[in-house]
C-alpha cells in the first residue's frame, strides 16, 4: 500500500494532462496526525498534493453528488460501492467518472490508536501492516489489524467493485469474518437492554450532523430534520428528537449503506452510529440477499417490488 | 501577589465544602474522553486531562435552554402569556477550566452583556459562576492560545488560577469572588517564598510548548470586502461537509436559534445552539436563502471570528486558540491555516496574477 501514493499521483497527472477529467478528487495530507483532507486537484502540477495512507477513512463519493464535471476519483472498495449506488440513484453518470481504484487493507480508527498511548501523538509513520506513533517521550508501533476501524475489520469488499484505473494488484478479501457479529450481540438483548444500549450509544450526541453530512447517501436537498414547514423533528437536545434523528437517518439508508464507516470516522463524539445502519444491512442481506453497491445491473430491494418479496416480518 | 498552597490531599475536603454552597463543575472522564460535568456528592474533578472534548461553555450557555412556558388554553388566566422557566441561580464553581476556555467567557460577554442589551439567561448564570482555572503545564500541538489573547498560564476570565506542582497546587486569587471561594473551601495556607518565581518559570516552560500560532495584524487593516471577495474561499471550503462540529465544540461560538414547541394546549419557548454551517441558519421565512453555497457558509464563520468581530470590538479575534475545531473537524479544515491565509492575503498581488494570466 505504501506505493499507492506515487501511483495515484501518476494517474491523476496523466488524466489531467490528457484532459480526460476536469478534476481529480483524492486526499491530501492533513495538518494534524492521522487526519487527511479530501482535496481536488485541477492541474497535473497539483497531482503531487495527493497522498494515500491508512487515514483516508472518509468516503469521497460524497464529493461527486450531482456534479456536472468529468471527475477522476480515488476510490477504495467502499467508495467504489457508493459510486455504484450514486450511479443507480442518478446522482452521477458513469461516463463522467474515471475511477482510480485503490485495493484497501483497511483504515485506522484514530480513537483506537489514541487510546493505546498516554500522551499526545505528534507524528505517525506507517508500513504495510503497522503504524508507529510518537509524541513527547514515547514511540509505539502498533499492528494495523489491532486498530482498524470496525467496519474495515469486518469488510469483505476491499477491492473496488468498479474502476477504470487501479493503483495496485487486488488484495486478498477477508474470509471467515462475521460481518454482522455486532448486530447479533444487540439482537440477543432483551427489549429493555436494547433500549438502554441505544440510549447509552447516543447519549453524547450533539446533533452536529457530521455523520449525516459525511455520508454519500445523505444527499436530500432538505433533510427531514431540517424541514421547517412542517417541522418534523424538534431541534433541541430532547432525547426523543435525538433518537428520531438517528433512527430515521438509518432507515433512509436501508439497502443503500455500504458500511464505509465515514459516519463513525466523522463523528466528533466517537458515537458508533454504524450500530444502527448495520442492523438494516443485515436485514437486507437476510431478506433479499442484497449488499449495496456491488452491481450496476440490479435495482436496490427497496426501490423495486417483486411478488415474491419476503413478507414474514409483516405481522 | 498573594499565593495559596493547596495540598492535593486536602482538595477533596475543600471541594466537599464548596458543594454545600455551590453547584460544582469539573472535568470528568466519560467514555475515554473528558467533559465538564456537575459533580455529584462522590465525584471529584479529574485533572489528568489535557482539555475536555466539548468546551465548558455549556455550563453557562446550555445547548438547549428552556426560556419560557405558555398556555394556549383560553380557560387559563395566563393564556398566551410567556412565563419564565425558573433558572438554577445557585452559585456555581467551575474547577479546572483551562485558561483558553476561561478567556472565552469575557469574549462571549461582549455579545451577551452590552450597555444596550443584556441576555438575562447568560448574564445571570455567568454572574453566579466562579471560575477556577488550571494552568496548562503541557499544552497540545494544536494549541495556539499565545497568539489568541491568552496563554497556558493566562488569567483573563478567571477568578482563581491553579498551578499544579507535584503534590500541591498553587492557587492565585485574581478577584474578590475568587478569594471568597478559596476561603469557603478552607484553602487559606499561604505559599512560602519562591512560589512566585517557580510559577513564572513553569509558565515560561509551558509557553515554549506552544508550537503553533496565528497572525491577524493585517486582517484588521483590510477592507471587509477585500477579504470577503478573496479568491481562496471556494478552495478552502472544498472538503467542508457543513456539519456543526466546529461551531458546537467552539467555546466562543454563541449563535442560537429560538424555537417554540407546542404540545396540545401548552408549550415551551427554548433556544438551541445554532450553526452558521447549516443552510437552515440563514433560511428566510420567505423561502429565500442568502447563503446557499457551502463556501459562503465557511467564509461566514471565519469572517465572523477573524474579521467582523475584530472590527466591531477592537479586542482581538473571536477565538481563544483551544484547538478543538482543529482536532475534531472531520475533514481537517484548520482555522490556523485559514487565519494565516487571510492575514497574508494581498488583493493587489491577486489582481496582478489575474491580469497576467
Amino acid at each position: 500500500m505504501t506505493g499507492y501514493t506515487e501511483k495515484i499521483r501518476e494517474i491523476a497527472a496523466r488524466l489531467l494532462t490528457e484532459g480526460k477529467v476536469d478534476r481529480v478528487i483524492g486526499f491530501r495530507k492533513g495538518t494534524v496526525p492521522m487526519m487527511n483532507q479530501p482535496h481536488y486537484v485541477t492541474s497535473p502540477a497539483m497531482a503531487v498534493e495527493l497522498i494515500w495512507d491508512s487515514h483516508c477513512g472518509l468516503n469521497l463519493a460524497n464529493y461527486v453528488t450531482d456534479s456536472k464535471e468529468r471527475i477522476g476519483i480515488v476510490a477504495k472498495g467502499c467508495d467504489s460501492r457508493n459510486l455504484v449506488t450514486h450511479i443507480i440513484e442518478n446522482k452521477i453518470k458513469r461516463d463522467q467518472l474515471v475511477i482510480i481504484g485503490v485495493p484497501c487493507t483497511g483504515m485506522v480508527d484514530r480513537n483506537k490508536v489514541c487510546a493505546r498511548v498516554e500522551g499526545e501523538i505528534t507524528s505517525v509513520e506507517e508500513t504495510d501492516d503497522a503504524i508507529t506513533v510518537s509524541g513527547n517521550g514515547f514511540s509505539k508501533t502498533i499492528a494495523k489489524t489491532d486498530v482498524l476501524r470496525e467496519n474495515c475489520a469486518v469488510c469483505t469488499h476491499r477491492n473496488p467493485v468498479i474502476h477504470d484505473e487501479m493503483v495496485g494488484e487486488p488484495v486478498a478479501e477477508q474470509t471467515g469474518v462475521d460481518a454482522y457479529a455486532s448486530v447479533k450481540k444487540v439482537e440477543a438483548l432483551s427489549p429493555e437492554e436494547k433500549w438502554n444500549y441505544f440510549e447509552d450509544l447516543i447519549s453524547t450526541c450533539i446533533r452536529c450532523y457530521a455523520c449525516r453530512n459525511a455520508c454519500p447517501l445523505c444527499y436530500c436537498p432538505t433533510c427531514f430534520v431540517d424541514e421547517s414547514r412542517p417541522q418534523w423533528v424538534g431541534k433541541s437536545q430532547d432525547p426523543i428528537d435525538v433518537r428520531t434523528f438517528h433512527l430515521l437517518r438509518a432507515y433512509h439508508c436501508a439497502g443503500r449503506c455500504t458500511d464505509c464507516g465515514a459516519c463513525e470516522t466523522a463523528c466528533p463524539m466517537g458515537i458508533k452510529v454504524r450500530e444502527f445502519t448495520k442492523k438494516l444491512n443485515k436485514d437486507c442481506f437476510e431478506l433479499y440477499g442484497w449488499e449495496a453497491g456491488l452491481t450496476l445491473d440490479k435495482r436496490p430491494p427497496l426501490d423495486v417490488y417483486k411478488t415474491d418479496d419476503p413478507d414474514d416480518f409483516i405481522r | 501577589m498573594k499565593l495559596i498552597k493547596i495540598d492535593k490531599k486536602s482538595l477533596k475536603e475543600g471541594i466537599d465544602k464548596l458543594k454545600r454552597t455551590h453547584s460544582v463543575f469539573g472535568p470528568v472522564r466519560e467514555k475515554d474522553e473528558f467533559e465538564f460535568k456537575a459533580l455529584g456528592d462522590a465525584d471529584m474533578p479529574d485533572f489528568s486531562f489535557s482539555n475536555t472534548r466539548m468546551s465548558p461553555k455549556a455550563i453557562v450557555y446550555p445547548q438547549t435552554q428552556l426560556m419560557f412556558t405558555y398556555s394556549l388554553n383560553d380557560a387559563d388566566d395566563d393564556c398566551r402569556i410567556l412565563k419564565e422557566v425558573p433558572m438554577d441561580e445557585r452559585p456555581r464553581a467551575v474547577i479546572g477550566i483551562r485558561p483558553c476556555d476561561a478567556l472565552a467567557f469575557p469574549l462571549v460577554r461582549r455579545n451577551f452583556d452590552t450597555p444596550e442589551y443584556q441576555d438575562t439567561f447568560w448574564v445571570r448564570t455567568y454572574e453566579a459562576t466562579t471560575f477556577v482555572g488550571l494552568a496548562c503545564n503541557e499544552p497540545c500541538a494544536t494549541c495556539f492560545c499565545t497568539s489568541a489573547g491568552t496563554g497556558p498560564f493566562g488569567k483573563e476570565g478567571l477568578d482563581v488560577l491553579l498551578v499544579e506542582d507535584g503534590d500541591d497546587f498553587f492557587a492565585e486569587p485574581l478577584t474578590p469572588k475568587g478569594e471568597s471561594l478559596l476561603e469557603t473551601a478552607g484553602w487559606t495556607t499561604e505559599a512560602g517564598g519562591g512560589a512566585e518565581e517557580k510559577i513564572t518559570s513553569m509558565a515560561a516552560a509551558a509557553n515554549e510548548h506552544i508550537t503553533s500560532a496565528v497572525s491577524f495584524d493585517n486582517i484588521k487593516k483590510r477592507e471587509i470586502l477585500e477579504l470577503y471577495d478573496a479568491p481562496f474561499w471556494e478552495e478552502e471550503a472544498i472538503s467542508c461537509i457543513n456539519c456543526g462540529t466546529c461551531t458546537y465544540v467552539c467555546p466562543t461560538c454563541w449563535c442560537f436559534d429560538i424555537q417554540d414547541e407546542t404540545f396540545g394546549k401548552s408549550g415551551v419557548r427554548m433556544r438551541n445552539w445554532d450553526s452558521c454551517m447549516s443552510p437552515l441558519f440563514t433560511l428566510h421565512a420567505s423561502g429565500h436563502n442568502p447563503r446557499t453555497k457551502k463556501h459562503e457558509r465557511v467564509r461566514q464563520r471565519f469572517m465572523h471570528k477573524l474579521k467582523y468581530y475584530v472590527d466591531k470590538y477592537d479586542n482581538g479575534i473571536q477565538c481563544v486558540g483551544c484547538g478543538r475545531c482543529v482536532r475534531l473537524c472531520p475533514v481537517n479544515i484548520d482555522i490556523r491555516s485559514i487565519c494565516n491565509k487571510m492575514n497574508n492575503f494581498d488583493p493587489e498581488a491577486c489582481k496582478c496574477e489575474v491580469a497576467s494570466s
